[in-house]
């Protein structure tokens, strides 16, 4: 990490320090104390903490997680589950890995804490088969606290029980999104399906069940260290703690670098990053994955904030800022783009499914320059519904790209005359 | 590996029917599931053949479709895309004599395209059966793959 200023270790503080293998550095390190902490506690008080501190999901739909927490402990249900959504496949996006990688106890201390709080009985940590670094660390790791009597019957003496174990993912995208992921972990191929009722009510096997990302369960964590006062210092008025950012794409020093939310994207791509090789210029910059928009270098100044990037109708999704240079063609990303979404769509819904072969038609007809305006007027009106009747976030975010694009870069988007 | 020693160690809760899958095709040489082990793994799960059947076409990891040994997967997108996967591409055609979605017909790899590997801060980057390289050059290529012609 080049400027110490612009960076914090919270999420990361014991990447390359201790062993991710050895759970007893981890103790030796203050690992598990926030657990013991927390059963001390009630769980309305573990979530009155949460929900004071402010966070919110870290996955990408950025919803408050002590609302999550609360949801899931009042729903009724014989059993509670939890996972652990670790399916990070949004290209730009390896944060997950690096936690599963370098530092699997925190994640898991935190899925016990929360487990502990919403009353949940067993958990699933559900990673991408691509992942097997992650696989066979987090598995390794579990055992371990097992051994240690932090998971199984009567977690150190507090009459409170919990397990849970790793499932992998069979490569597919859409299984990051909330149902597709629990029918997924059910056997099932991944389909995602309408809301409400939410998986805070109606999850895995139809009971309640939290879901959240890898790093949301880290901040669970921290803010049991630190208490929801300390944690809630860092960041901006509405968006609090910090933000991992996988920085990727034309840049000197692409990497994983922590943040407190209110750092600029500026300051991220050229502080940490240390700009774009060959001090070539920037043509754009696609924040949170391809599910993400696409802004020029001229709104690189806004900062990592919650209300800043939604008074512009944008977002950051998990994190990932993947910047491109001068040198790329817009529609071929975005054609690139087009396709991945055409992959992984899970076939369910119409718009998903028919939208996006539809949309690659049309971006291939700007590409030659025989695009017409009713073709414009078509991809328009097609992102347009794509974003608002898909089933799932994999629909709605499929065009996030292409409509920034037609808001910042109007001229892609060239057109022949009709006749 | 046969179905019963799979069942035994995970278990025929449908949950497990993912997992099992993806083992029992790494224990085939060929690295896909035939019409038999489907139906081999429905009988012994309880479930229907069409539900077994729907899972290993919907995963990309799952194939019906024979394959090569060694599976070597290259990133197809955007952040691997703008660091030079095209080249990457091009190596690996060239130095394997075949396209992508294609195996040699020594039978010890199958090229193809995957979804983001997770490695974009090392792009472009590729993963071979379960190793990952990242910042692939196509001189450090016919050294990667000739470990895997020694294997």
């Amino acid at each position: 990490m080049q400027n110490k200023s612009l960076t914090l270790e919270w999420v990361s503080r014991h990447y390359d320090k201790i062993d991710p293998l050895s759970i007893d550095e981890y103790i030796n390190a203050g690992g598990y104390e926030s657990l013991k902490k927390a059963l001390g506690m009630s769980g309305d008080a573990i979530i009155s903490e949460v929900k004071a501190s402010g966070l919110r999901g870290r996955g990408g739909a950025a919803f408050p997680t002590g609302l999550k927490l609360a949801g899931v402990k009042k729903s009724a249900g014989d059993i509670k589950y939890l996972i652990c959504n670790a399916d990070e496949g949004e290209p730009g996006n390896f944060k997950d890995r690096y936690q599963m990688e370098k530092d699997p106890h925190s994640m898991i201390e935190g899925m016990i804490i929360a487990a502990f709080a919403v009353g949940a009985a067993k958990g699933y940590i559900f990673i991408r088969g691509e992942y097997d670094r992650s696989i066979d660390t987090v598995k390794k790791a579990l055992q371990q606290a097992r051994e240690k009597g932090l998971l199984g019957e009567n977690i150190l003496g507090s009459g409170f029980s919990y397990d849970m174990e790793v499932l992998t993912g069979g490569g597919s995208y859409v299984c990051g999104e909330e149902f597709s992921l629990i029918e997924c972990l059910e056997g099932k191929a991944g389909h995602s399906n309408y809301k409400p009722p939410f998986p805070t009510e109606q999850g895995l096997f139809g009971k309640p069940t939290l879901l959240s990302n890898v790093e949301t369960f880290v901040n669970i964590l921290l803010i049991m260290d630190k208490g929801a006062e300390e944690f809630s210092k860092t960041g901006t008025e509405g968006s609090k703690g910090t933000k991992m950012i996988s920085l990727c794409g034309n840049v000197n020093r692409p990497g994983l670098y922590e943040v407190p939310y209110g750092v600029t994207i500026r300051d991220i791509i050229f502080e940490l990053g240390g700009g774009v090789p060959e001090g070539r210029a920037i043509k754009m910059v696609q924040l949170g994955g391809e599910s993400g928009p696409c802004i020029p270098e001229s709104e690189l100044d806004m900062p990592l904030d919650y209300k800043a990037m939604n008074e512009k109708g944008l977002s950051f999704g998990s994190g990932a800022v993947i910047v491109m240079d001068e040198r790329i063609d817009i529609l071929d990303i975005l054609k690139k783009i087009a396709k991945f979404f055409l992959h992984e769509s899970c076939g369910k819904c119409t718009p998903c499914r028919d939208g996006n072969p539809h949309v690659l038609i049309l971006l291939k007809r700007f590409e030659s320059g025989s695009a017409t305006e009713r073709d414009l007027a078509a991809l328009t009106s097609l992102s347009d519904t794509m974003c608002l009747a898909s089933t799932c976030g994999l629909g709605q975010a499929a065009t996030t790209a292409i409509r920034s694009v037609m808001k910042y870069f109007p001229e892609t988007f060239a057109t022949v005359s009709d006749q | 590996m046969q179905i019963d020693e799979l069942i035994q160690k995970h278990g025929k809760a449908p949950e497990k029917l993912l997992s099992i899958l993806l083992e029992f095709q790494k224990s085939n040489g060929d690295n896909s599931l035939s019409d038999d082990n489907i139906r081999a793994v429905a009988g012994a799960m309880e479930l229907p053949v069409s539900r077994v059947c729907s899972v290993v076409e919907f995963y990309s990891l799952l194939s019906r479709k024979k394959r090569g040994k060694h599976i070597i997967q290259m990133c197809g997108d955007v952040p691997c895309y703008i660091n030079g996967s095209v080249n990457l591409k091009e190596a690996l055609e060239k130095e394997l004599g075949i396209a992508f979605g294609e195996t040699t017909d020594d039978g010890l790899f199958t090229l193809e395209y995957t979804s983001c590997l997770g490695y974009c801060e090392q792009s472009p980057a590729m993963r071979i059966d379960e190793d990952m390289y990242g910042r692939v050059t196509p001189d450090a290529l016919p050294a990667i793959l000739e470990k895997y012609r020694s294997l």
